[in-house]
């Protein structure tokens, strides 16, 4: 038990020590992308969750309607069945709305009159825009179903890229591992040759190889998210601006830290597997003759 | 110890390196095989630690048919016989010290005991105070030395010699030669390949004579 932990402790330091930064690196680059594009896509997934959850249908009502006919309409919808929440919103409110917005104070000042009608905000999780719009006295519908959906179909699409780019790289990362480990052992191919005449197990011989791999894609994990973190905190600059233009707080997180740890061990088990078809391909074929 | 029964050794292409040999080994004796380059020295001895197996007959180990070794055996057979060759196979990115030390780290010596072990064989060799130059540094014949230290560090009941002192002069053949001696006295069994016969005549051995593949 002691000499078998000494010789894991004793592979890992000779596998610390044969590890290339640079490979390292390569990996990490790698891996960046498909751990960058999972953290922002899983920023923008509450967000496009509460669209979808609470599809929204605005209708705006004829200008010219007196608030009575307004309030008659407004218990109509009430009255639908399929109809979940209805909230009134008169003009003067959406023009105080509007006026809180930065930058669209003078123009609305400039404009002397609300030009604003009264609207209703209802939703529902039927669709039922196009009937709610022939409804007497509303102008103009819109649905934020719509939207929702159009979101929800482009985030899949996104999701299922990421993926199949992750796969991509994985595989791509077993590549990178299986030839550093190749490249090793031809170079250490005399050590090789005279460890299995002294009576060195192939076990023996293949764990420094096979910790190399796993420390590989852990250091290229590392790699991966300092370079996620990095480009973050860069893209939050820009979002932050972009979002309070929209009187929002939204920023893309990093990733959560049980995926983040998730991400590091999965570079590892990557690494391990290149090492491992890469030291029982090439480690059988030194024999001493 | 060592027991070959109807030996041959066929390489692919038709040459055949060894024919129809028997003869054993007792434990703690001393053997010299000779005959000219090629009649089948090495491939005789490379039979003993599984590098090549046999094509006809059996070959004995300590009690094991070594032509029937599983490929996942062959280490522990190999930790057994103390191999040396004609050219050193020294590692020269390491100290002479980390070359006897290199056996040691495979098996479950601890680290106390290893250093001990390994400064004890250096000394049976004289070399002792060059622990820790490089085997680059060292003359042919005090490389061999480093290698006899290295066979004999994990301490095998089987020292197996593959032209040891081809290509050293004649006092440095006969200070090789007098280790081997050394180990033999203290019971290890000992096999040594060479063409020089001058030598050979010298130890009043017991001396297995090979002519193109067969026992004379």
């Amino acid at each position: 038990m002691r000499a078998w932990l000494r010789h894991h402790r004793e592979a890992l330091w000779a596998g610390l020590r044969r590890l290339s930064y640079l490979n390292a690196i390569v990996v990490g680059i790698a891996l960046a992308l498909p751990t960058g594009g999972y953290a922002v896509l899983e920023s923008l997934r509450p967000a496009g969750a509460r669209l979808a959850l609470e599809p929204r249908i605005s209708l705006f009502l004829e200008p010219e309607l007196r608030r009575a006919d307004a309030e008659a309409l407004g218990k109509r919808l009430s009255a639908d069945p399929r109809v979940e929440t209805v909230r009134f919103v008169p003009r003067e409110d959406a023009l105080k709305e509007m006026s809180a917005i930065q930058g669209l104070s003078e123009v609305i000042a400039a404009l002397g009159r609300n030009p604003l009608p009264d609207a209703f905000v209802v939703t529902t999780r039927q669709d039922i825009a196009a009937e709610l719009g022939k409804l007497p006295g509303v102008a103009y519908v819109q649905a934020d179903a719509v939207w929702a959906r159009r979101l929800a179909a482009a985030a899949a699409v996104v999701e299922l890229g990421l993926s199949l780019l992750t796969l991509l790289l994985g595989a791509a990362l077993v590549a990178v591992t299986f030839n550093t480990i190749r490249l090793q052992i031809l170079t250490r191919r005399d050590e090789i040759e005279v460890s299995k005449l002294l009576g060195a197990t192939d076990a023996f011989i293949g764990r420094p190889f096979y910790y190399l791999g796993f420390l590989q894609g852990i250091v290229g994990g590392v790699v991966a998210l300092a370079l996620v973190a990095v480009a973050l905190a860069l893209l939050n600059r820009e979002v932050a601006t972009l979002a309070e233009s929209y009187g929002s707080n939204f920023r893309v997180g990093f990733l959560p830290t049980l995926e983040a740890l998730g991400a590091l061990l999965g570079a590892g088990v990557l690494g391990w597997m290149g090492a491992r078809l890469s030291v029982r391909r090439h480690l059988r074929a030194i024999e001493p003759s | 110890m060592v027991s070959f029964a109807a030996v041959a050794k066929h390489y692919p292409g038709g040459q055949q390196a060894l024919k129809d040999v028997t003869f054993s080994l007792e434990p703690g004796e001393m053997v010299f095989m000779t005959g000219r380059s090629g009649a089948g020295k090495s491939t005789l001895l490379k039979l003993i630690p599984a590098i090549e197996r046999p094509t006809a007959g059996s070959v004995i180990v300590n009690g094991q048919n070594v032509g029937a070794l599983k490929r996942s055996a062959v280490p522990y057979l190999r930790r057994n016989i103390g191999l040396v060759f004609q050219d050193q196979k020294l590692l020269y990115d390491r100290s002479v010290y980390d070359n006897v030390m290199l056996p040691l780290s495979f098996s479950a010596h601890p680290a106390k005991e290893a250093a001990r072990r390994a400064r004890a064989a250096l000394d049976k060799v004289g070399l002792l105070a060059r622990e820790r130059a490089n085997p680059i540094q060292l003359s042919g014949g005090e490389q061999q030395r480093v290698a006899i230290a290295r066979a004999v560090v994990n301490r095998p009941g089987l020292l197996v010699a593959d032209e040891p002192t081809a290509n050293l002069d004649a006092e440095s053949a006969a200070r090789i030669l007098d280790i081997f001696v050394a180990f033999h006295q203290v019971g290890v069994t000992v096999v040594i390949a060479t063409h020089d016969e001058g030598l050979v005549s010298r130890y009043g051995k017991r001396v297995l004579r090979l002519d193109a593949g067969r026992l004379a």
